[in-house]
């Protein structure tokens, strides 16, 4: 077969290119701490109740001697529960952990504008793990079409200073 | 002499293809143009925002799936009867994979239409991917399934003239025109599969009520087992065209002949294999699939950047025997007052910048920062949406006279069209990346929200809004251009013998330089199954373990 020299030099380059961004992505993964969804667990979409999404909410756990939370979000159309009705507060410069999954179709759970994006899937647990640098505010979009009033669904994280956070509201 | 001379029968069937394809393209691209000022809160008063989603589902499935199949098979049957050099073999098989098609495009269109009828119970606005629990109509499956089963008799029915043909001519090789397509549609049937087990193993049962629950990651994972070598389902003809008949439309031939079959085959084995880059953000499925479909992802870069050097070069071989001249000056020579030509070259400019875009895409941890967002949309529309439709839309302009005998009429507004088209897209697809980057949500009515606002790194919200909601104008009159001439062309071109220049010159490199191995089908398909199963069998399996319809979710009214 008959391959041009310059037709062969850009296959090699195409080579040296894909291979650069192969390696971009290892590179997030391995020193820049970019992960992405795995596969946590399984939930029955019909029995939340008995389960700690039950009780959504920030739980406050102590993992190998350091303060963290849990974020427990159901998403339900068209209302992040908490995130909707009232925003998710959470302290800043801490290991936050969101859980989050559906009782009904699937949802998105997008922090605007950051790479906290999830796909809240019925009988599937998603779990990211942030630490929120700054206090500020963040919006939540659900990017997935849910059904006719998913352009209503919306929430809030609230990121408050570490010595402001009010343990009150957890919940247990 | 032209095609429709030769070959009367197969002209008209293919005719028929692309009447369905532009009525379709015509809807699904109203739609387009409602969405484009809807979204944008720039105009409202068409449709509530409860039925956006009706649209928007009419657009995809009519765009994504039945334009391009319909266009896909018209193409098909000019190549392959053309370069085989024979009609269809039985032509009451090639009409019933026409009208079993139809007939499930009329059912799902019914069935999405449906939605705009108050209180009707037949709709389907669960959008062109259909991911349950979320349910639709039964008709809605249903009709996509006669569709599926019409495209692979369709397919059936190449391979079908490509045997017969092969008893008369056992030493010849097969000929490039058919060999893209019949490469095309082996990697429809494996891609396929997965779309069959969804809808005709899960979610028609489902939607007749003989089933209650359903588990949402398992269709889901058997669509995107499809949908992304469907989008090389639809680019591959494309490139069809920009192999084939591109480097003659630029006044040169094709570089090479070999080189085109391997592109070929290598997206028949890689392109199923790769799915789960649609899932990055999916709970459920382990990080070792993802990364194995990201690793294979880039790897299919390579065919499409070999596609970028040859289309270039076959350009450039044209431009110089137009008396081009320099290092990119000959591009000046090239025929930019052709309306065939034009399309098809910008489409190809648009489609490298949405390879950037891809290449975002592909990158797993990047890809979270854009996923679901406008972003995507402004991806897909650069290339399904530009890379694809107006290749399709201008090589009709060539196309078109052969098969009605008719010469184009209205030559100054073909070649406004693709022009139009490029503008359109550029604003409408750069406003749409950019507000991807601010997390601006897809598939969404009213992308504005009460509690916050968002925070544009280029640009500001209004201005992205704006560039949307005009550059989705001037795609509308771009398409109204293009369906304006298509319609006065057939109904009242002037007759001809020979309407246009429909010769096809050999490649530079012709087939004798082309290894024999690589007409092997039964070895590349075998390869590709093997791929398939490599990548696929050990997710599935740990999917359905638990039992195929558990955790269990209860169906939702769309
Ligand atoms: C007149 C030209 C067009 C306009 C103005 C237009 C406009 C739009 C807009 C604004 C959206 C985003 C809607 C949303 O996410 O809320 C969209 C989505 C989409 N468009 Fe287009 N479009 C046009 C042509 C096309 C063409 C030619 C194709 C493909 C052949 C196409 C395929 C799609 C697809 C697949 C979607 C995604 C649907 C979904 O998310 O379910 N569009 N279009
Ligand atoms: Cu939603
Ligand atoms: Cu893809």
């Amino acid at each position: 077969m008959h391959i041009h020299k310059f037709e062969q030099f850009w296959i090699k380059l195409s080579f040296v290119l894909i291979a650069f961004f192969i390696a971009t992505v290892v590179y997030g993964f391995v020193a820049m701490d970019l992960k992405v969804i795995g596969d946590h667990a399984t939930i029955d979409p019909q029995n939340l109740q008995e389960t700690k999404f039950g009780n959504p909410g920030v739980r406050e756990v102590t993992k190998n001697g350091q303060t963290e939370y849990e974020v427990y979000v159901q998403t339900i159309q068209f209302a992040y529960s908490p995130g909707t009705a009232e925003p998710i507060v959470v302290p800043a410069n801490t290991r936050v952990t969101f859980y989050i999954t559906s009782p009904d179709v699937l949802h998105g759970f997008d922090v605007a504008g950051t790479n906290l994006n999830t796909m809240a899937i019925p009988g599937q647990v998603a779990k990211m793990t942030t630490i929120f640098p700054e206090s500020r505010e963040y919006g939540i979009v659900c990017n997935e079409y849910c059904g006719p009033a998913h352009h209503i669904m919306e929430g809030i994280i609230k990121v408050v200073p570490k010595s402001e956070f009010d343990k009150s509201n957890l919940v247990e | 002499m032209t095609f429709i001379h030769k070959y009367p029968k197969a002209a008209k069937v293919a005719k028929a293809n692309f009447v369905v394809a532009f009525i379709a393209l015509a809807i699904g691209g109203f739609f387009g143009f409602v969405q484009a000022l809807h979204r944008t809160d720039v105009f409202r008063g068409f449709f509530n925002s409860g039925e956006y989603y009706t649209l928007l589902t009419g657009h995809g499935v009519l765009l994504a799936l039945i334009f391009t199949t319909f266009f896909i098979a018209g193409l098909f049957v000019w190549g392959v009867t053309r370069s085989l050099d024979r009609e269809p073999e039985n032509m009451s098989y090639t009409w019933s994979w026409f009208w079993l098609m139809t007939i499930g495009t009329v059912m799902a269109t019914v069935a999405i239409l449906g939605g705009l009828v108050p209180d009707s119970s037949i709709r389907a606005a669960v959008l062109y991917t259909f991911y349950p629990p979320l349910q639709a109509h039964p008709l809605f499956y249903i009709g996509l399934a006669l569709v599926l089963v019409g495209s692979w008799m369709a397919g059936a029915d190449w391979f079908w003239s490509y045997r017969k043909w092969r008893k008369g001519s056992p030493d010849e090789r097969v000929p490039i025109l058919t060999f893209m397509a019949l490469f095309t549609m082996l990697m429809w049937y494996v891609c396929t599969i997965g779309l069959a087990l969804e809808v005709v193993g899960l979610l028609i049962p489902w939607s007749l009520g003989w089933v209650t629950e359903i588990e949402p990651l398992l269709p889901r994972t058997l669509f995107w087992f499809f949908g992304h070598a469907v989008v090389y389902f639809w680019l591959l003809p494309a490139y069809y065209v920009w192999y084939a008949i591109l480097p003659k439309l630029s006044g040169g031939r094709l570089f090479s002949d070999s080189m085109t079959r391997i592109v070929f085959i290598i997206f028949l084995l890689l392109s199923t294999p790769v799915g789960y880059h649609h899932q990055y953000a999916d709970a459920g499925i382990s990080v070792g699939f993802k990364f194995y479909a990201m690793a294979t992802t880039m790897l299919l870069l390579l065919p499409s950047l070999i596609t970028l050097f040859t289309v270039v070069a076959s350009m450039e071989h044209g431009a110089r025997q137009r008396g081009g001249k320099g290092y990119l000056k000959w591009i000046g020579k090239l025929p930019w007052d052709k309306p065939a030509f034009v399309g098809c070259a910008l489409a190809g400019i648009m489609f490298a910048a949405g390879g950037f875009s891809g290449m975002i895409n592909a990158g797993m941890n990047i890809n979270i920062l854009i996923h679901n967002t406008i972003w995507v949309p402004g991806h897909f529309h650069l290339t399904v949406g530009t890379a694809v439709a107006l290749t399709f839309m201008a090589i009709t302009y060539w196309l078109l006279p052969q098969l009605t005998g008719r010469k184009l009429k209205f030559k100054t507004l073909a070649l406004i069209q693709p022009y139009a088209w490029f503008l359109g897209m550029t604003l409408m697809s750069n406003a749409m990346h950019r507000a991807g980057l601010a997390g601006v949500p897809r598939r969404t009515a009213e992308p504005q929200y009460s509690g916050f606002e968002f925070e544009p790194i280029f640009g500001t919200m209004a201005e992205m809004d704006w560039q949307i909601a005009i550059g989705g104008t001037i795609l509308t009159i771009s398409l109204i251009l293009f369906l304006w001439v298509v319609i006065a062309s057939w109904m009242a071109g002037q007759k001809s013998d020979k309407p246009v220049d429909d010769h096809i010159p050999e490649p530079l490199s012709g087939v004798e330089h082309t290894p024999a191995i690589l007409d092997n089908m039964k070895l590349w398909f075998t390869l590709a199954l093997i791929l398939v199963i490599l990548a696929y069998a050990f997710p599935l399996l740990e999917m359905v373990a638990d039992g195929i319809f558990e955790p269990g979710a209860l169906p939702r009214p769309s």
